[in-house]
C-alpha cells in the first residue's frame, strides 16, 4: 500500500503544509486506489480529471500561502449531494441523466475548504437502507471479510460507498447523510469514524431529501480528529435552509481533547436488546471501563420510550419520503416512461424509476398519511417522537453523554436480511432514537468480533454539544487503539 | 335586500360562502426568490425550487407574512401568533413538487368580518372564517399545441391568500358586494392589486338552497374559479336555480365541485365528493412553524391606513357629504386621497362634485385611471380657488379644466394665456349693459311684465364678453338699470 494512503487528514495536512508532498501526489495515490478497488463499487461517478485539477489548484494555493483548512485533501462525496456539472443519482434510476446546475451548500463548503473531489459515492437508493444493497448502481462490497472466509459483506448503509471508500483508503474522508443511522452504522461496519451532528448544524440545501425532519449531513473519517476537522468545514448556518440553525460553530478541532475527567457518562439500560451478540455487550462494557479508567463517572440511565423509536421512525420517515419523492414524476428531469396518458406516464415512470425498497417506503408513507389513518399513525408517531426527545432531555440533565453500541450486530453477508425488511430495519435500533431527537452522535471503531470484523461504539450528546461527543469519542479512540486494516488491504497498490 | 327564488312548491332562499384567492402583492414568490411580475415569457420567472429540483428548499418570504397579517388586521380578524405550513399532496404537471405548500390546521389569520354597504344605505356584516397563505400552482396550456400540454411555471409558487367567508351571503348581489368590498380593502391595504383580469383575485362559491324559514343548511356545491364580478353573480344565480329545480323535481343535490361555463351561463359537474382527492396534509418539515410576536402585530396594526368604512363616516361627518358621494369617493383609496387634497381648505361639496362629475367624466372618456389623471389634485384645487376668488366663473372653469386635461398645466396660467379672467370691473361692464338697454326697448318693456325676461339681457352680456363677465355683477347692474316687473 502506498504509504500516503495510510495518512490521516491531520498528518497529510502537516506534510502538505511542509511541502513534503504535493496535493497532486496525494490525489494520484488515491486515484490509483480507486482503480484498484473498483470492485468494491464504492463510487457511482468517478471524477479523476476534476480531482487532479482541484489538486493542482490546491498546490497553487499552498504555494501562495493561501491554504484553507482541508487544502488538497481528497474526499468522496455521497451521491445524495447535488454537485454542479457532475451527475447526481441518489442511487436511483429515476434520476438517470440528471446533472445539477447547482452545488449543495455542504459540498460547496468543503470545496471552499480546499477538498479535492474524487467522485460521487454509492449509497442505498434515496438513502433508504442499512446495507447499501438497494442502489440502482449495484451493491457496495465492504473491504472487510470474515477471517478465513471470502464471502462479500455489506458495508452498512445508506452511506455504504462513503464508508467503503474511507475504510479501503480510497478517500481520506467522505461525506455521509444520516436519517436514522446512515452515517454511524456503516462507519461501525467498516471500522471508521462517522458523525451525525445536531439536526440543523449542517445545511440540507442541495442534498436530495429523504426525510426532511431527520436528514443531516456528517463526515466519515478514519480518526476522531479528522471528523472534527471535516465537520468544522461542513457546518454552519445557511439562510437557504429554514431548518438550519443560526448557532455559532465552535472550534471543535482546536478544542478537541481526550480528557473525560469529571464527565458523567450514561449507559441506557434499554439498549440491552434481546439477541444482541455477547461480543457487542462485552465491547460496550469495555468501552465503559475505558472511560471510567480515564476519569469519567459511569451512570446507568433509563430512556423508557426507546422501544417505540423504530416503529415511530418507520412512520415518520416514510411519511415525509412519500411526499419528498413526489417530485420524481418524469415530467421535468430524470427518467420518463411515456404511456398513453398522464396518469399512466406517472405510474410507469415511478414504477420503473424507483426500486423495491423505495416503493415500499412510499407506500407506507402514503398509507400513514391517508385520511382515516393519519391520526392513528402520523399524529401518534409525532407524539411518541416528542416523548423520545423528552427522555433524552431528562437524561441529559444528569449526564453529559451516553455510551451505546452503534449497531446490534456485526456486518453481515450481502444478500442476508434481504427478504425481511424488519430484520434489516433493526440495524438502526441504536441510532434511530437520537435521530428522532435531533441529537449529535458518533460511531468510533472500538474492536473486532470473533470473526475479525469491526464493531463500533456510539457516543450521544446534548443538542449543540458536539464538543463533548467528540472529546468522549477521542478518549475511546485512544483507549481502543483500533488500528486493524481491512483484510487484504496490505497487499494493495 | 331579500332574494327569493319562487319555486313551484314555494319560496327558496340561498346560502352562499365564498373562498377568495387573492394574490399577495410581493416582489418575489412565497418560498423562492423568483419574480412575481405578470406577463413574462413562459418559464422565465422560475427558481430551482419552483421547478421542483432535488434538494431545493423553501424559504418563507417575510413580506408575504406581513401582507397576510396586515390583511387580517384590515378584516378586523384574529391574528394567530403561531401558524404552520402543511403540504397538500397531489400529482399534476403544473405542480412540480407534487404538493402545494398551504396552511390547513393552523392558518395565520382566524375569525374576522367584512361590512357590506347595501344599496339602501344600510350595512350587513359577513363573517370571515379564516385567511391562510399558500403557494399558487403553475399554468397548464392545453390549447397551444394539438397533442401536448405545455407548462408555464411563472405563477408557480406565487403567494396567495385564501380568504374564506362564513355561509352568510344571501344573494348573488351580496356576493358581488362582498367581492367588491373585499377588493376595496385589499387595495387600500396594498396587499393585493385586486386585478381579476390577470387572475390576481378569483373566487370559489359554495352554494346551497333551502326553503324560506328553514334553519338547516342544504347540501352545497362548490363552483370553482370565478374570475369576474359578473360571473360571480351569474354562476350563483344559475346554480341556485338549478338546485331548486332539482329538488322540486324530486331529486337531491349531490355535494360536488362544479365549473361555470360563462358562454352558456351554466354550471357543470367537475368532480363528485367520492372523486375528491385525499390530499394527505401534513406539516411541511422543511418549514418551521411561523411564530409572530404581539409586538410585531401591534406595529403592523399601528401602520394600517384608514380603511374605507372609517373614511366613509369621516367624509360624511367632516365634509358634510352624502352617503352616496362618500361611498363613491372611498371606493378607491386613490380617489379618496385625490379628493382630500382637492378639498383641503376649500368647499368640500364643490370639490366632491368636481371629482365625481368632471374628473371622473374626463377619466372615463380618456380611459385613464385616477393615478394616470393629467390633472393633479393640487391643480384641480387651484382651479376651485379661481372660482372662489371670482377670477373665473364655474362655466369658464369647465373650459379651463378641459384645457388642463389635454395639456396639463396650471389653471391660473391657462386663464391668463387664454384671457379667460372674469370681468368684474363695473366700468367695463356698464357701457355694455347701457348699450343693450338702449338698443332693445322691446326687451326692456317685456321686463316690466315678466321678471324672467332679465335673463335675455344676462345672456347678451355674457355673449358680448365671451362668457367672462362676472355673473353676480352683471345681475346687480341689470337689476339696477332695468325696470322691475309690476
Amino acid at each position: 500500500m502506498n504509504e500516503l494512503l495510510g495518512l490521516s487528514i491531520t498528518q497529510a495536512a502537516a506534510r502538505l503544509a511542509a511541502r513534503e508532498i504535493s496535493a497532486r501526489e496525494l490525489t494520484l495515490a488515491h486515484l490509483d486506489a480507486m482503480e484498484a478497488y473498483r470492485s468494491l463499487n464504492a463510487f457511482i461517478t468517478e471524477t479523476p480529471e476534476r480531482a487532479l485539477a482541484m489538486a493542482e489548484a490546491s498546490d497553487g494555493r499552498i504555494g501562495r500561502g493561501e491554504a484553507a483548512s482541508l487544502e488538497g485533501i481528497p474526499i468522496g462525496m455521497k451521491d445524495l449531494y447535488c454537485t454542479a456539472d457532475i451527475p447526481t443519482t441518489a442511487g436511483s434510476r429515476i434520476l438517470a441523466g440528471f446533472v445539477p446546475t447547482y452545488e449543495s451548500t455542504v459540498s460547496a463548503n468543503l470545496w471552499d475548504a480546499g477538498c479535492v473531489c474524487l467522485g460521487k459515492t454509492n449509497l442505498d437508493e434515496f438513502a433508504m437502507g442499512s446495507a447499501n444493497v438497494t442502489s440502482h448502481h449495484g451493491h457496495v462490497t465492504s473491504p472487510w471479510t470474515r477471517a478465513g472466509d471470502n464471502a462479500a459483506l455489506v458495508p452498512g448503509g445508506s452511506s455504504g460507498g462513503s464508508a467503503a471508500a474511507v475504510a479501503a483508503r480510497i478517500a481520506m474522508a467522505a461525506t455521509g447523510t444520516d436519517t436514522g443511522g446512515s452515517i454511524r452504522q456503516p462507519a461501525a461496519f467498516t471500522g471508521i469514524v462517522g458523525m451525525k451532528p445536531t439536526y440543523g448544524r449542517c445545511s440540507r440545501w442541495g442534498i436530495v431529501a429523504f426525510a426532511s425532519s431527520l436528514d443531516q449531513a456528517g463526515p466519515m473519517t478514519r480518526t476522531v480528529a479528522d471528523a472534527a476537522l471535516m465537520l468544522q468545514a461542513m457546518a454552519g448556518f445557511d439562510s437557504k435552509d429554514m431548518t438550519s440553525a443560526d448557532h455559532e460553530v465552535p472550534d471543535w478541532s482546536g478544542l478537541l481533547k481526550a480528557d473525560v475527567r469529571g464527565l458523567r457518562i450514561g449507559i441506557p439500560k434499554e439498549y440491552r436488546v434481546d439477541a444482541m451478540p455477547e461480543e457487542i455487550e462485552r465491547l460496550w462494557q469495555r468501552g465503559a471501563e475505558w472511560l471510567r479508567a480515564a476519569g469519567a463517572e459511569l451512570v446507568e440511565v433509563s430512556l423508557p420510550h426507546t422501544r417505540y423509536a423504530l416503529p415511530t421512525y418507520y412512520i415518520i420517515a416514510p411519511a415525509e419520503a412519500s411526499s419528498n419523492l413526489a417530485r420524481y414524476d418524469g415530467m421535468r428531469f430524470g427518467l420518463r416512461e411515456e404511456a398513453e396518458d398522464l396518469t399512466r406516464t406517472y405510474m410507469r415512470s415511478r414504477a420503473e424509476g424507483f426500486g423495491a425498497e423505495v416503493q415500499r417506503r412510499v407506500l407506507i408513507g402514503t398509507y400513514v398519511l391517508s385520511a382515516g389513518y393519519y391520526d392513528a399513525y402520523y399524529v401518534k408517531a409525532q407524539k411518541v417522537r416528542r416523548r423520545i426527545a423528552e427522555d433524552f432531555s431528562a437524561v441529559f440533565e444528569r449526564v453529559d453523554a451516553l455510551l451505546t453500541p452503534t449497531a446490534p450486530s456485526a456486518p453481515f453477508r450481502i444478500g442476508e436480511k434481504m427478504d425481511d425488511p424488519v430484520a434489516m430495519y433493526l440495524n438502526d435500533v441504536f441510532t434511530v432514537p437520537s435521530s428522532l431527537a435531533g441529537l449529535p452522535g458518533i460511531s468510533v471503531p472500538a474492536g473486532l468480533d470473533g470473526q475479525g470484523l469491526p464493531l463500533g461504539l456510539q457516543v450521544l450528546g446534548r443538542a449543540w454539544d458536539e464538543q463533548t461527543v467528540l472529546d468522549v469519542a477521542l478518549a475511546l479512540e485512544e483507549a481502543a487503539g483500533f488500528a486493524t486494516l481491512p483484510y487484504g488491504l496490505g497487499e494493495a497498490p | 335586500m331579500s332574494y327569493r327564488i319562487a319555486g313551484g312548491t314555494g319560496e327558496w332562499e340561498i346560502v352562499v360562502g365564498l373562498e377568495v384567492h387573492a394574490q399577495v402583492t410581493t416582489a418575489s414568490k412565497l418560498f423562492s426568490g423568483a419574480s412575481t411580475a405578470f406577463g413574462g415569457e413562459p418559464n422565465t420567472h422560475v427558481a430551482l425550487l419552483d421547478a421542483g429540483l432535488p434538494g431545493m428548499l423553501p424559504v418563507l418570504n417575510a413580506r408575504a407574512v406581513e401582507q397576510a397579517v396586515t390583511t387580517g388586521l384590515g378584516l378586523d380578524a384574529q391574528i394567530n401568533l403561531l401558524s404552520t405550513f402543511e403540504r397538500k399532496n397531489y400529482f399534476y404537471p403544473d405542480l412540480p413538487l407534487g404538493y402545494q405548500i398551504s396552511q390547513y390546521q393552523e392558518p395565520i389569520v382566524g375569525r374576522g368580518a367584512l361590512l357590506l354597504d347595501l344599496p339602501d344605505g344600510g350595512t350587513k356584516s359577513v363573517g370571515i372564517t379564516r385567511l391562510h397563505l399558500e403557494a399558487d400552482a403553475g399554468k397548464s396550456l392545453h390549447d397551444r399545441l394539438a397533442d401536448e400540454t405545455l407548462i408555464d411555471l411563472n405563477r408557480c409558487g406565487v403567494a396567495l391568500m385564501e380568504i374564506v367567508s362564513e355561509p352568510e351571503i344571501a344573494s348573488p348581489e351580496e356576493a358581488v358586494l362582498y367581492m367588491r368590498k373585499l377588493r376595496t380593502i385589499l387595495r387600500y391595504l396594498g396587499t393585493c392589486d385586486g386585478d381579476m383580469e390577470k387572475g390576481n383575485l378569483r373566487c370559489d362559491a359554495n352554494v346551497s338552497v333551502r326553503r324560506v324559514g328553514e334553519r338547516t343548511l342544504g347540501t352545497r356545491c362548490e363552483i370553482k374559479n370565478l374570475n369576474s364580478m359578473r360571473f360571480v353573480a351569474r354562476a350563483i344565480d344559475h346554480e341556485a336555480r338549478r338546485q331548486v329545480d332539482l329538488i322540486e323535481a324530486g331529486g337531491a343535490v349531490v355535494q360536488e365541485t362544479r365549473l361555470f361555463d360563462s358562454e352558456r351561463g351554466e354550471t357543470r359537474s367537475m368532480r363528485s365528493k367520492e372523486e375528491a382527492h385525499d390530499y394527505r396534509y401534513f406539516p411541511d418539515p422543511d418549514l418551521l412553524p411561523v411564530q409572530l410576536t404581539q409586538d410585531y402585530v401591534d406595529r403592523l396594526k399601528a401602520s394600517l391606513p384608514e380603511l374605507p368604512d372609517t373614511k366613509r363616516l369621516r367624509f360624511m361627518a367632516d365634509y358634510g357629504l352624502s352617503a352616496q358621494d362618500a361611498d363613491a369617493l372611498v371606493a378607491e383609496r386613490a380617489t379618496a386621497d385625490y379628493f382630500e387634497v382637492t378639498a383641503k381648505g376649500r368647499d368640500a361639496k364643490l370639490a366632491a362634485n368636481w371629482v365625481l362629475n368632471d374628473l371622473f367624466g374626463q377619466l372615463a372618456a380618456s380611459g385613464r385611471t385616477i393615478e394616470q389623471s393629467p390633472v393633479a389634485p393640487a391643480q384641480l384645487g387651484a382651479l376651485l380657488d379661481l372660482i372662489a376668488e371670482g377670477t373665473i366663473s364655474g362655466k369658464i372653469a369647465r373650459d379651463v379644466f378641459a384645457a388642463m386635461a389635454v395639456d396639463g398645466g396650471d389653471p391660473a396660467a391657462i386663464v391668463e394665456a387664454k384671457g379667460l379672467r372674469q370681468v368684474s370691473d363695473t366700468s367695463a361692464l356698464e357701457p355694455i349693459v347701457d348699450r343693450l338697454i338702449e338698443d332693445n326697448p322691446a326687451q326692456v318693456e317685456s321686463c316690466r311684465k315678466n321678471p324672467k325676461a332679465i335673463g335675455w339681457f344676462t345672456g347678451q352680456v355674457m355673449k358680448a364678453t365671451g362668457g367672462k363677465a362676472n355673473p353676480q355683477l352683471v345681475g346687480r347692474l341689470l337689476a339696477a338699470k332695468l325696470p322691475r316687473a309690476e
